[in-house]
């Protein structure tokens, strides 16, 4: 009648299941209770108030002009992300560089940006185009071959975009270098030992799985610089989503709702960069994954090994697609 | 008679600062050979298995593989280091298995194959993967190429490492303690890869603690010891009877 030893238990010989009364958390009750009274007093009050405007935030919220600032905003992060990621690549390389000079140049770089404010930078900027009214190619001190007038930075949407990225370049690169030291050295050297060059080894080995330790830290910024964009009043430029608010506002004499409206407007785009850094996470957390792991896990003992395979190749073309 | 010895080292040495890691180290391995180096750790041995593919620089004397200087090129009396793409090339026939695997961890074991073969050597991809789900059979793992090396036991990892290494057509096997980092009862399945290598002539270098191997599978032993060869020769004559007392406390504390 005694089981033998390693036979799983059936259910019956299992000890007695545990019925105790769970331990009270009164404090837990009370301040969550007064949290959403507060929040509920705090709502239904501002609901009333006059000063909020709600009558106008709805007749806002959906404006043409708005709405066409949003996109505006929205182009300024997503230009200035992508020069900034592109630099931050190129300058974190630089600083792990053994040439020394190229070494310096690069912290150099990221002393300035970094220990300035965003905003005095981009009065700078605003401001460059008047020290530099014109650009000119050929020997330093000596006539030039072509010279032509700076364009470039009169457009105030173009040197915004600059401004904001060349701040935004100091912050991204020390996140890939971070990224790029963390791995493992065996990596670079298996990828040597296998003859491939030094670009292959970064490509194929290394910023792939640097990728798994930049991608939340420029989530992070992208989101940081969403907001950062505000700022380009400094330039001066007011197409964006925060400037037209201020400019209509200025006009109708109500902030308050314009203010909410924008708030609405970051918060939407906030929200939806969330949604898509997760996916890219999981895109990049490939073959590292606790998770996969898990979901592995299942079907490896009773499956024919054959099903676990298919399992897998199922789960990265479905992956790869996202 | 003989022709070019695989791996010459003449007068090899190598420091780190002021460490001397490697003291003037001579020795030869012959095509087909199976050499075994063995000594405590810090002997220096993995430095000069570095050597042989130049993840290390040597700092004095000669190295060679097949022929060719390592790292180097000689014109008349002088040297010229040689440019990365150039010690690049020279590696593609030069596999190497290492301690810890080293495998791409982002990869599944078949990416992890084809990728130098791919890339370095412009294999088209179907010819590489086929070629790779080959070697997968001959490690004895037909069945894991689409898992992560993470869903790998050590052992598996290993075997992929050898296999991945194989896939560059070497005709030089570096072996860096490939057992060293694997639970007991997986080490034989590794030992066993490596020896139907070894029988099918593949000249292989083994740093290994692993004296059964040795025994069995070499055709030659090298004791290290504070970076220079303390004694070589026959793998049996040598671990039955030493003939240097630093080789015998060795191999009373490890046999």
């Amino acid at each position: 009648m005694t089981p033998a030893e390693n036979e799983p238990l059936a259910a019956d010989q299992e000890g007695e299941a545990i019925k105790a009364i769970p331990l009270r958390h009164p404090w837990r009750v009370l301040i969550a209770a007064l949290l959403v009274l507060t929040l509920a007093v705090f709502v239904i009050d501002a609901g009333q108030r006059e000063e909020f405007g709600w009558a106008n935030v709805s007749k806002y919220i959906f404006d043409k002009r708005i709405s066409q600032a949003a996109l505006v905003t929205l182009q300024l992060t997503v230009y200035a992300m992508v020069i900034a990621i592109a630099l931050g690549l190129l300058l974190a390389i630089m600083r792990l560089s053994p040439n020394p000079v190229v070494k310096s140049v690069a912290w150099l770089y990221i002393w300035i940006f970094r220990g300035t404010p965003v905003y005095v930078q981009l009065v700078f900027w605003g401001i460059v185009g008047l020290i530099y009214p014109v650009l000119t190619i050929g020997v330093p001190f000596m006539t030039p071959w072509i010279s032509f007038q700076n364009d470039i930075l009169t457009n105030l949407f173009v040197t915004a975009v600059i401004g904001l990225a060349l701040n935004e370049a100091a912050y991204m690169s020390e996140i890939v270098r971070a990224g790029l030291l963390s791995v493992d050295e065996g990596q670079e050297e298996a990828s040597r030992a296998l003859a491939m060059s030094w670009g292959q080894t970064m490509r194929v080995v290394v910023v792939p799985q640097a990728m798994r330790i930049i991608i939340p830290p420029t989530g992070n910024e992208v989101i940081s610089m969403l907001k950062t964009t505000s700022l380009v009043a400094a330039i001066p430029l007011s197409i964006d989503l925060y400037g037209v608010s201020r400019g209509i506002s200025a006009v109708t004499f109500t902030p308050v709702p314009l203010l909410i409206v924008a708030s609405l407007w970051y918060l939407l785009f906030t929200s939806i960069l969330m949604v898509g850094q997760h996916f890219i996470e999981k895109r990049f957390a490939r073959g590292s994954g606790r998770r996969k792991a898990e979901k592995s896990l299942q079907p490896r003992g009773p499956l024919p090994a054959a099903g676990d395979i298919t399992n897998i190749r199922v789960n990265n073309k479905s992956e790869d697609k996202q | 008679m003989s022709g070019t010895p695989m791996v010459l080292a003449d007068r090899v040495s190598k420091s780190f600062g002021s460490n001397k890691v490697l003291r003037s180290i001579s020795l030869s391995v012959e095509p087909g050979e199976v050499l075994c180096l063995v000594g405590p750790s810090g002997s220096g041995k993995s430095t000069f298995l570095r050597c042989i593919n130049h993840l290390e620089r040597v700092d004095a004397g000669r190295l060679s593989v097949d022929g060719q200087l390592v790292g180097y090129r000689q014109k008349g009396e002088k040297l010229y280091e040689l440019r990365p793409k150039e010690a690049s090339f020279q590696r593609r026939e030069i596999g190497m298995v290492f301690q810890r695997f080293n495998l791409f961890p982002h990869l599944t074991a078949l990416e992890n194959i084809i990728q130098a073969p791919m890339r370095v050597k412009g294999i088209p991809k179907a010819k590489a993967i086929k070629r790779a789900i080959e070697l997968m059979e001959r490690v004895g793992l037909g069945d894991k190429a689409d898992h992560y090396p993470a869903h790998l036991s050590g052992g598996q990892q290993q075997r992929v490492a050898i296999a991945r290494a194989l896939a560059m057509d070497p005709k030089l096997m570096l072996f860096d303690e490939p057992t060293s980092a694997l639970d007991p009862e997986l080490v034989g399945e590794v030992l066993d890869v490596m020896k139907e290598l070894a029988s099918t002539g593949m000249t292989m270098i083994v740093v290994t603690h692993e004296m059964g191997f040795a025994r069995e599978v070499a055709d030659s032993l090298v004791f290290m010891d504070g970076g220079v060869v303390v004694e070589s020769g026959n793998p049996r004559e040598v671990l039955a009877n030493p003939q240097h007392e630093r080789t015998r406390a060795f191999l009373s504390k490890v046999l």
